[in-house]
């Protein structure tokens, strides 16, 4: 009976993923649509433990099943503590790891799978061979080139690491990558296979961390985005390999879904895909491109001048960057709209779909802050007021506010949508310091004849604002 | 090679592509978590070679690769529950 009754869970199982994904791309349903696909999780996992006895769960207990116990329940608490601890500001660093994660599994699994049936009597067919040869490169390409995108949003050398012929060399260990698995396919069985196997892996693990050094840290959610999607390919691999139906679908799902997904966000950024990954721009040449036709001097401005602005503005728009985050002044910037507020400035939050490291970064900051919904605008609903608005202030963002975008056709960001703050009567720019964007690019906006200058630590100007607000 | 399951293949494919046609930017994050989290799927497969593991080596590097795919499925799913908590709408104070 339990033979019939698996393919109908499986069904029920990737309904219940379809839907879990269409949900999530949805504010109001997202959150049901993480518990909907969770739900299918559980239920695939007891399908599995109940229902496939003739395979899996036959011997009896055996010591390997202890294993798995051990092996979940560590697991468990890693993902646990993980998912728990992380601050939001490193949420995107925390998806990296998991993905890695996911696909160091996936690559293990095919690793075992042909190591084991390559030394079987009955050998592997062809069409098996290279499901877990394609499993082993992605996954474990995706695992190394993950926590080198870890590693970058935590700070580790976040600039493009590049080289002259830097794309030729990657470009030639492909080839031999791909020839090592186009031989392991036709002669899985081959007495020295194991060993052409393991240089296959070991070249893949460096060709991930080869792929993503070059890339700037800016780019990192469109690389994670990526490398999503290449574990998902990856477990559907696997799944082939094995002969696992649950595998296959969810692999897909997330696998299609996650290669539109990364192109949705290279669109956001005005920006081919192949350009973030082989572009390694913001390297070289930005910076003197983009100091062309700079006019005007930078004017700096005092906290006290600039709450005075503040508190007799009608309408306020802030629009957060990664400065934001960095400084964990999500806090005091809801602390500083509220003040206003209750002063009867109408404020509203300027979201751009690429600002911080990932998309939907900053809703996530400042609803943690709790800052409501509806004072979160987009970028495209409120660029037509901007130059109704009295004071913009620009906290921590740079290259999304940069009117080079819009002006300067030299520009390597030149055509990508931005904030029009460089529209309202007076834009305050709160930053650290001169230091270019994320892109390397100068920015205009801080040259123009309407924008003020703060220095300093976000923060820590931001509560010296709201002191002023309240004292004003 | 079994055609069915290429056929299903097939349709997932385009099925991954129609779901998300429209997603608000805010939500990219969530949903490349949430995707992520389910293709720790990848535990199932962790799960078999390890219950057929028969040398030391392919023990240890099954367990690993359950030790792995545990942390991505549940990791993942509870740190999407993390993020999409706080798109809950709140009442102004």
């Amino acid at each position: 009976m339990s033979s019939q009754i698996v393919p109908l869970i499986i069904i029920g199982v990737s309904v219940l993923f379809i839907l879990g994904i269409k949900f999530l791309s949805s504010p109001k349903t997202a959150r049901t649509g993480n518990l909907v696909a969770a739900a299918g999780m559980f239920i695939a996992l007891c399908a599995l433990l109940k229902a496939d006895g003739s395979s899996v769960w036959s011997h009896g207990w055996s010591f390997n099943y202890t294993l798995i116990v051990i092996g979940t329940v560590i697991g468990l608490i890693i993902g646990a503590i993980g998912a728990y601890s992380v601050k939001m500001t490193a949420m995107p660093q925390m998806v990296a790891m998991f993905n890695g994660l996911g696909g160091g599994a996936a690559a293990l699994v095919a690793s075992l799978e042909f190591v084991g049936r390559s030394h079987s009597i009955e050998g592997i067919a062809g069409f098996d061979a290279g499901s877990m040869l394609f499993a082993t490169l992605i996954g474990s390409l995706s695992f190394s080139g993950s926590i080198i995108a870890y590693l970058k949003l935590e700070g580790k050398f976040e600039k493009p690491h590049t080289f002259p012929g830097q794309n030729i060399l990657n470009g030639l260990i492909l080839l031999v990558i791909l020839g090592l698995c186009g031989f392991l396919t036709c002669n899985a069985s081959s007495d020295n296979a194991t060993t052409f196997f393991i240089v296959m892996f070991s070249l893949a693990l460096f060709f991930g961390v080869a792929m993503v050094m070059p890339i700037g840290g800016a780019d990192m959610p469109v690389v994670i985005s990526l490398l999503n999607s290449f574990t998902g390919l990856a477990v559907a691999a696997d799944g082939f390999a094995i002969n696992n139906l649950a595998m296959v679908v969810a692999g897909t799902l997330v696998g299609s879904s996650g290669t539109l997904l990364t192109l949705l966000m290279c669109k956001a950024m005005n920006r081919p895909v192949t350009n973030v990954l082989f572009g390694a721009f913001g390297s070289s040449g930005g910076a003197q491109a983009g100091a062309a036709g700079i006019v005007g001097t930078v004017k700096p401005i005092q906290a006290d001048e600039v709450a005075l602005l503040l508190a007799y503005a009608q309408r306020v728009v802030i629009v957060p960057g990664y400065g934001m985050a960095v400084a964990q002044a999500q806090h005091s910037v809801r602390e500083l709209s509220d003040e206003l507020g209750k002063r009867g400035v109408e404020v509203q939050f300027a979201i751009h779909p690429v600002a911080g490291r990932m998309p939907g970064h900053m809703n996530v900051l400042l609803a943690e802050a709790n800052v409501p919904y509806d004072q979160l605008i987009e970028m495209e609903q409120i660029n037509p007021s901007m130059d109704r608005v009295d004071v913009c202030l620009v906290i921590g963002a740079n290259d999304v506010v940069n009117p080079a975008a819009r002006e300067d056709k030299s520009s390597p960001i030149y055509g990508m949508p931005i904030i029009d703050a460089d529209h309202c009567k007076t834009c305050i720019v709160m930053k650290r310091s001169m230091a270019a964007g994320f892109a390397g690019i100068e920015n205009h906006l801080f040259y123009k004849d309407n924008t003020r200058m703060l220095f300093g630590d976000a923060k820590a100007s931001l509560n010296a604002l709201v002191a002023a607000v309240k004292a004003s | 090679m079994d055609t069915n399951i290429l056929f299903i293949f097939i349709l997932a494919v385009f099925v991954g592509f129609e779901v998300i046609s429209k997603v608000p930017s805010m939500l990219h994050t969530p949903l490349m978590s949430g995707t992520n989290a389910i293709h720790g799927i990848i535990l199932f497969g962790g799960i078999l070679v390890l219950a057929d593991a028969d040398t030391h080596l392919a023990q240890v590097l099954g367990f690993v690769a359950v030790v792995f795919g545990s942390a991505n499925v549940f990791g993942g799913f509870m740190v999407t529950d993390r993020m999409l908590q706080m798109f809950k709408k709140k009442k102004q104070p």
